[in-house]
């Protein structure tokens, strides 16, 4: 295991950089070394992966959440807007 | 932009009120888009003034959101930062879940996840939902939201780490490990 990688980015600092990560906003050398730390810490790993998954299931979300009613009073507008 | 007007009102029914509202107020206006925005940011613009006027109208009093700051983890989660040996990793990992993403969207895990996102500040919940339910880019979100770039970073991180949490608080008292 590669402990420098781990010590310079501790797990505690690392959590709180993950949104930079995703989002490509970390300096190239932050970025190596989140990317080396998650790659030793499977505990990083993790939280890493639980994120992602709540980024999807977020934005699967809006999928089922309109109701019947709803859609078809927006489908009419659209229908109405095109016809004029 | 359902997702938009439900960052900022209470109830389904509303939201949805409120986005009827908006096609209507886009239509009327259409002539008056004056193109110095993408169309998208202009219609959204137009959801979130709706919205936030409707929230306004339905409480009596709005709580001021409070932005906690401080980390997104526990702290007690972490070794200490003065500890001998491995110093701010973890003491105690996240809890683990091995749930498909279609069983963390129905039945009461969606539930929970719909009430993480409710109780989140507002101006975190507006946030979170143009960017993870409305799929805009960040500089479209902070365009309809008047944010800078790292405020909407900052609001992001803080809503996706609290609906963690509460994903991993619910899983944790009712997974059987």
């Amino acid at each position: 295991m590669t402990d420098d990688n781990l010590r310079e980015m501790p797990c505690r600092e690392l959590v709180e950089l993950v949104t930079d990560y995703l989002e490509g906003r970390l300096s190239p050398a932050d970025h190596a070394r989140f990317e080396a730390h998650v790659a030793d810490c499977e505990y990083c790993a993790e939280y890493l992966a639980q994120l992602r998954q709540t980024i999807r299931v977020l934005g699967r979300l809006p999928e089922e959440s309109l109701s019947p009613e709803g859609r078809e009073a927006l489908l009419t507008a659209f229908r109405d807007w095109s016809r004029r | 932009m359902l997702a938009v007007a439900l960052s900022r009102v209470e109830s389904r029914a509303v939201a949805e009120e409120v986005v009827q509202e908006a096609w209507l107020t886009v239509l009327r206006d259409l002539d008056r888009f004056e193109g110095r925005s993408a169309l998208r940011t202009w219609v959204l613009g137009i959801v979130v003034n709706l919205a936030r006027s409707r929230a306004r109208a339905e409480r009596r009093s709005l709580p001021v959101p409070v932005e906690s700051p401080g980390p997104v983890v526990d702290p007690t989660r972490f070794r200490p930062s003065d500890a001998a040996s491995w110093p701010d990793h973890w003491a105690l990992g996240p809890v683990r879940w091995a749930v498909p993403e279609d069983d963390l969207l129905a039945g009461e895990t969606r539930r929970v996840i719909l009430d993480a996102v409710a109780e989140l500040p507002s101006a975190q919940r507006e946030v979170l939902a143009l960017r993870d339910l409305g799929g805009l880019t960040a500089t479209e979100t902070c365009n309809v939201l008047g944010l800078t770039d790292t405020n909407q970073r900052v609001l992001l991180h803080r809503a996706r780490s609290r609906v963690r949490l509460a994903i991993e608080r619910y899983l944790d008292a009712t997974e059987p490990t």
